[in-house]
């Protein structure tokens, strides 16, 4: 470590604190907008950056430290904060002070880690969020008592109101001009000492006790019944799907609308060349046909991001874990996978709620194997022209509609199995304890919510939009060159790479019924699974609207698909990963090529296995 | 010897030690005992059951001091606690 005195801009706080303990607020009240989410390399943790400006005009870097109850290297949370705090980590160097963050409601609880953390050789600053509460409660603390029993400052705040930061903004400010220079860490007593001495510490500075928090208790015992909660639950899942869909509708059709009119524009202002071939059906297209699901996300998003900010995400996990714990995952992970039913992008993102890595990482697994709304106009498609619009049960119910709900439930069951096998393999480990806190229940703040909505946003329009992008050249390259020799009666698709591709491909794919026109369309399929209507459409050179190549569609698969091959083609997209923004927010979420190659792997081979023995069973039952 | 995994909703008794070796699973009972103590468990408090998971009872939802904690009764058959009411 050098020994220079640093600059002003050098200087780096990191914010430590348990979870719940309001940290992320407080990031986000002295940061704002001013912030970058990335991952700690090889690792599934996230680092959290941002710029603040002290009161003497100082521009330092705050870090926000995954939320941890101690610093054992038990999670990868905990061995991250350790060895950035130590400054034995390999990318983030070693910060200047700590700011930890504990809340004033339950002190004894908060007090233990800041013990913990004054081993570690860095100065400390003791910030008592959730002052507010702590009040309505009836709490009182006196943090004179408590900044001298620790030796360090305390300073009372409510991370969600930045008018009360003053204090922590002069604290932060003195210290900054006072700064210590770090010292080593020394080994820290066992978890019990520690307890003890926090315990002692916080009957000398609560000076009164206070109750339970009451608004919390009294929804808990609504929000938890174990009928009237489960009921909440569902509806409160359903209005989400209900709304996701109704208010995407509107936006989506606009961007459709708004691609196509740029299309337009495009066509009538450049030469009928290579290039606006490139730019409309290559890159406008494929990026097109990615953006479209924006709204979709970023709706689903600001529902799961309420969900987190109320509290009530913990309790939707409370609820759901005895069922999840059949298949060895937690309940933390069923909000991601439920989310997956519209998109399976916000659903991978989301599990970042997922303490465990290994848990995470089977949630992401199987989080593609949820009917995402892409598949739904390629189901559509296929039931309407395969299935006859019967009647079955004493008519009840419709044929289409039960084999629509066959292919989702088809999908949650294989989710469910291939999770209980990846916990009995690859995923294999000590099982990890529920052991969870119930925050008390907090009305979201608009300001935060729109910042991590932003940064979500952010992350998927760079990180899937970038592929895409490179994906949407890549597949145009395949479907236009070389072009069509001439006198050839054959559409132009056919004489290209994917035409060739998709030729080789149907050495592979005859086993399960497919044709060279479905295996071709497959190859652009990769961009969004929807993306294969059209490219069927092209495949059977049909013209028209999106309407009339509906149409013809139907009626080419009615009369040349055979049924196995129909069916086979149903199977085949309950399971395929042709969606490649998914497979680049694996790759991001997950921090691992491996991860995102086994599951591309495992999903087409599920993919070709299922279409195989749908195409075999559906010719024996036929013959 | 009574734990806590025994408790019924709205019960609560005194924590009277932890006894993390009752799991099975060695590895996992081996962090138990600290993760317990860290979120906030500990000899001497008072423990009541709130909520209970409305499949099979589980997992359950404790009022330990300020706090709710939600764990399964696995977990919970590793605090020992006071026989009868607190």
């Amino acid at each position: 470590m050098n020994n220079m005195p640093k600059t002003p801009k050098d200087i780096k706080i990191a914010l430590v604190g348990s979870p719940n303990c309001g940290k992320s607020s407080l990031f986000n009240t002295l940061t704002g907008s001013r912030q970058k989410v990335a991952n700690y390399p090889g690792v599934t943790v996230e680092r959290r950056s941002g710029n603040y400006t002290t009161t003497d005009n100082q521009k330092i870097i705050l870090i926000d430290l995954p939320g941890i109850y101690s610093l054992k290297d038990r999670t990868l949370d905990e061995r991250v904060s350790r060895e950035v705090i130590t400054g034995v980590h390999k990318s983030e160097s070693r910060p200047d002070i700590l700011l930890c963050v504990a809340d004033s409601t339950n002190l004894r609880v908060h007090l233990r880690l800041v013990l913990e953390l004054k081993h570690l050789g860095l100065p400390v600053i003791l910030a008592l969020n959730m002052r507010d509460l702590a009040e309505r409660d009836g709490i009182t603390i006196d943090p004179k008592i408590l900044s001298k029993e620790l030796g360090i400052p305390v300073v009372n705040t409510v991370a969600v109101r930045s008018g009360t930061l003053e204090d922590l903004k002069a604290e932060l400010s003195q210290s900054i001009s006072n700064l210590i220079p770090p010292k080593d860490a020394v080994q820290s007593p066992p978890t019990r000492e520690l307890q003890k001495q926090a315990r002692a510490l916080a009957q000398a500075a609560i000076v009164s006790e206070g109750t339970h928090h009451k608004v919390t208790r009294q929804l808990d015992k609504v929000l938890l019944h174990p009928f009237l909660g489960i009921v909440i639950f569902f509806i409160t899942l359903f209005g989400m799907f209900q709304l996701v869909y109704f208010w995407a509708e509107a936006p989506m059709n606009l961007i459709e609308e708004g691609f196509r009119l740029l299309q337009g524009f495009i066509t009538t202002i450049l030469p009928d060349n290579w290039f606006r071939s490139l730019l409309v059906h290559g890159i406008i297209a494929g990026v097109g046909s990615v953006l479209v699901f924006l709204p979709q996300i970023l709706i689903l998003f600001t529902f799961i991001l309420i969900l987190e900010a109320t509290g009530y995400m913990a309790r939707a996990a409370f609820i759901m874990d005895r069922l999840m714990a059949m298949v060895g995952l937690n309940g933390r992970a069923f909000i991601p996978l439920m989310s997956s039913f519209a998109c399976a992008i916000p659903g991978i993102m989301a599990t970042r709620t997922i303490e465990h890595h290994r848990d995470r990482i089977t949630t992401i697994m199987i989080a593609p194997l949820m009917t995402c709304s892409a598949r739904i106009p390629v189901y559509a498609l296929l039931i309407g022209a395969v299935v006859p619009n019967h009647s079955v049960f004493y008519g009840l119910l419709g044929l289409q509609g039960l084999v629509l709900f066959g292919l989702y439930l088809v999908g949650i069951v294989s989710a469910l199995l291939v999770a209980a096998v990846l916990k009995m393999t690859l995923t294999k480990g000590v099982a990890q304890p529920f052991l969870m806190e119930l925050p008390k229940y907090q009305l979201p703040v608009l300001k935060h919510l729109l910042i991590n909505l932003w940064e979500r946003a952010r992350i998927f329009l760079k990180r899937a939009g970038t592929i895409i992008l490179y994906s949407a050249i890549g597949l145009w390259v395949l479907a236009q060159y070389p072009k069509k020799p001439l006198g050839a009666t054959e559409p132009d698709i056919y004489y290209s790479y994917a035409g060739t591709l998709g030729r080789y491909l149907q050495y592979i794919f005859e086993p399960i019924g497919f044709t060279w026109e479905i295996s071709i369309a497959l190859i652009p399929g990769m961009a969004a699974r929807e993306v294969a209507i059209g490219a069927l459409g092209t495949v059977y050179a049909l013209q028209g609207n999106e309407n009339q190549i509906e149409q013809g569609l139907r009626a080419v698969i009615q009369n040349s698909w055979s049924l196995p091959t129909a069916f086979a083609f149903l199977a085949w997209y309950v399971f395929a990963p042709q969606c490649l923004a998914t497979l680049a927010t694996v790759r991001r979420e997950t921090n691992s090529w491996a991860w995102t190659g086994f599951m591309t792997g495992y999903l087409f081979a599920l993919a070709y296995g299922a279409a195989f023995v749908v195409n075999k069973v559906t010719i024996a039952l036929l013959a | 010897m009574v734990y806590l995994s025994d408790l019924n909703k709205g019960e609560e008794a005194k924590i009277l030690g932890f006894e993390a070796e009752r799991c099975k699973d060695i590895e996992f009972a081996r962090d138990l005992e600290d993760r317990l103590l860290e979120i906030g468990f500990e000899e001497g408090l008072t423990v009541k059951i709130l909520h209970e998971g409305p499949i099979s009872r589980d997992p359950i939802a404790v009022r330990i001091g300020q706090m709710t904690v939600a764990l399964r009764r696995m977990e919970a058959a590793a605090v020992k606690i006071s026989n009868g009411k607190a």
